[in-house]
């Protein structure tokens, strides 16, 4: 209890530097916000007054200690291009990062699980060299090449290979332009496949890969060979012996990957047009909207580290050698 | 020696995928002196535009991978997009080792407030996912191939550096080093002859690794538009400008990601044969050698 509680102040600090350091890289940039907005026929005390009241004239040293007084009440500010509070701001995006990353996340989890299992346990030599290499592959393809592949073969390649009609798939945002705010549930369900396949095969590949080493390399423990020559059931080894093991590997990726459920559809978010966390930040940061930019690094720096925090419970709680 | 047997040796020492890489390399290093300034720039467009891959123009000039939306050959701009983009992933990663070697040599060696200096940083730039560190920083200086570069080994040295740092820690209170010390040799010969060279092997297959990231990373930026700027082709920016011909014209967005898929995919398998971590699909060893190395490059978006 002590050591957790040891790790929630180390985490606190680490917030602390990350979003001194955030502050410090965008004030350091070439560039003033400002500029952006002041109306191009503005007089020069028009422009001034606008500097003054979003608080850009004073020394940095000040609107840093401003900006962290209001962090720390709550407070992130006022997005500089959209005139509404960045929370707000982050609060509308959210939930769509979150359905994107959550519905992913799990996906990647159960499918490459079962996918890595399967090759470290049972596939024959083989098809596991052939299962490796197609996760391999579809690991290192980067997501917005993967996602434009899949809108090509979803629309124009549906009539090129004479592909059967429901396969023809909606490809931008999500959903129909002519839909209500009722909208029925299968037209956003069908918005919603292209997505989830581009952000979950290379996730669950990734998972696989992962998951197949940590296999092996629990089922080559001695204690594994020792309890083979007690003579138990293959099923009750593998079972009790060496997924038991090899789950402390997957744990610590899950933890790595928990982050990823609001900061890994950036691309994604950006071609299909999703208006989610990743679309907010490219836009925030072409405008110069350092408060949102800022806010949006808090958000994931406070997500990483409390994912690294709960992957430490987690290891706390299924590997009993940590409690001691 | 027959050539068949010369080849042969050469692919068993550096298997298919290093031997891609080197043809690969080797190819884009010689296509701006085979192929003529004329072939590479924008020629009469309406002509020799959208040809789709395998087939002629109206010139009767035959094009393995087709052009683009302005009449250029896709193999070519290919080739000159491989030199942006496998230099990038080079140099990026190299000057992220270099950092990373420094740092944690640096870390280790001190110990006491410097280390801890050094470790909070590394850690305060792993909290934030690298993308996102990526975009505020490419987005916020002007985007160019040397911002770019930059970005890329500021962002990737904390693996290496704690890799280093462990070792250098590891190797500190060794008898040989201590040894050395006693002998009255300067404290920074030490670190160079007696302590860094056991580092450097990890060190060496964490840049490896690092280089297929970076790649990936630079493309990402570039198809963002906020890395290698068009006309300069880069296999990201490439992607970028083939998007909005997908449905007539699927080959140009689409061949530039195989390149870069085909070329992630050899370097990881590279770097994952320097670790003894079985990547390879058809030569995969049945048990591995204690590998407690695991799939590299995760997580990424």
């Amino acid at each position: 209890m002590h050591r957790l509680l040891l790790r929630v102040t180390d985490a606190i600090v680490l917030l602390w530097i990350v979003t001194t350091l955030t502050f410090a890289l965008l004030h350091l940039a070439p560039g003033d916000p400002a500029t952006l907005l002041i109306a191009p026929t503005a007089t020069a005390a028009e422009a001034e007054q606008l500097r003054v009241s979003l608080g850009l004239d004073a020394p940095l040293p000040v609107q840093y200690a401003r900006w962290m007084r209001d962090v720390l009440h709550g407070d992130l500010g006022m997005s500089l291009s959209r005139s509404m509070p960045v929370r707000a701001v982050i609060a509308e995006a959210l939930p769509v990062s979150l359905f994107l990353g959550g519905v992913s996340l799990v996906a990647s989890f159960v499918l490459g699980t079962l996918l890595g299992l399967v090759q470290a346990l049972r596939a024959s030599s083989r098809v596991d060299g052939w299962l490796s290499m197609l996760s391999l592959t579809a690991f290192a393809a980067p997501s917005f090449w993967l996602a434009l592949a899949l809108v090509a073969l979803v629309t124009s390649g549906v009539a090129q290979l004479g592909l059967p009609d429901w396969f023809r798939l909606p490809a931008f945002g999500m959903q129909s332009p002519a839909a209500t705010d009722t909208a029925s549930w299968s037209d956003r369900l069908r918005h919603a496949i292209l997505p989830l396949l581009v952000l979950s095969i290379p996730g669950a590949a990734g998972v696989s890969r992962y998951a197949r080493q940590a296999v092996r390399d629990a089922a080559l423990a001695p204690h594994v060979s020792s309890a083979f020559a007690r003579g138990l059931s293959r099923l009750h080894v593998e079972w009790r012996h060496v997924l038991r093991n090899a789950l402390t590997p997957l744990i610590v990726l899950f933890g790595l990957t928990l982050p990823g459920v609001i900061a890994g559809s950036v691309f994604v978010e950006q071609v299909f047009a999703w208006p989610g966390l990743g679309r907010t930040m490219l836009g925030a940061i072409g405008a110069r909207d350092y408060p949102v930019v800022l806010g949006l690094t808090l958000v994931y720096a406070v997500a990483v580290v409390s994912a690294n925090l709960l992957a430490d419970l987690m290891l706390w709680l299924a590997d009993p050698r940590r409690r001691a | 020696m027959s050539i068949d047997s010369r080849w042969e040796r050469a692919r068993r020492a550096l298997g298919w995928p290093g031997l891609f890489l080197i043809v690969l390399t080797m190819a884009a290093a010689i296509t701006p002196l085979l192929v003529s300034e004329d072939a590479r720039s924008i020629g009469s467009v309406m002509r020799t535009r959208l040809v789709p891959p395998f087939s002629r123009d109206a010139y009767g000039a035959w094009h393995l991978l087709g052009t683009d939306a302005f009449g250029r050959d896709l193999t070519v701009r290919l080739l000159m997009g491989a030199r942006i983009s496998l230099f990038v992933g080079v140099a990026g990663s190299v000057l992220s080792a270099v950092l990373g070697i420094a740092l944690g040599a640096l870390a280790g060696w001190r110990g006491g407030l410097t280390n801890r200096v050094i470790v909070a940083l590394g850690d305060a730039l792993l909290a934030v996912p690298r993308l996102v560190l990526l975009l505020v920083v490419a987005a916020l200086w002007s985007p160019g191939l040397d911002v770019v570069i930059v970005v890329l080994g500021l962002t990737g040295w904390m693996s290496v550096m704690r890799l280093v740092r462990a070792e250098v820690q590891g190797v500190r209170l060794r008898p040989y080093v201590e040894g050395a010390t006693a002998l009255g040799v300067p404290s920074g010969r030490v670190l160079r002859r007696h302590v860094l060279p056991n580092a450097l092997g990890s060190a060496l297959v964490a840049t490896t690794l690092g280089v297929a990231n970076a790649i990936v990373m630079e493309s990402g930026l570039s198809f963002l538009g906020l890395g290698v700027q068009p006309p300069t082709a880069s296999w990201g920016n490439m992607i970028a400008g083939g998007r909005e011909w997908l449905l007539v014209a699927p080959w140009i967005a689409l061949m530039p990601g195989v390149a870069l898929v085909v070329t992630v995919v050899c370097v990881t398998i590279v770097g994952e044969r320097l670790t003894g971590t079985p990547a390879s699909p058809t030569r995969a060893r049945r048990v591995s050698p204690a590998s407690s190395a695991q799939p590299a490059a995760l997580p990424r978006s």
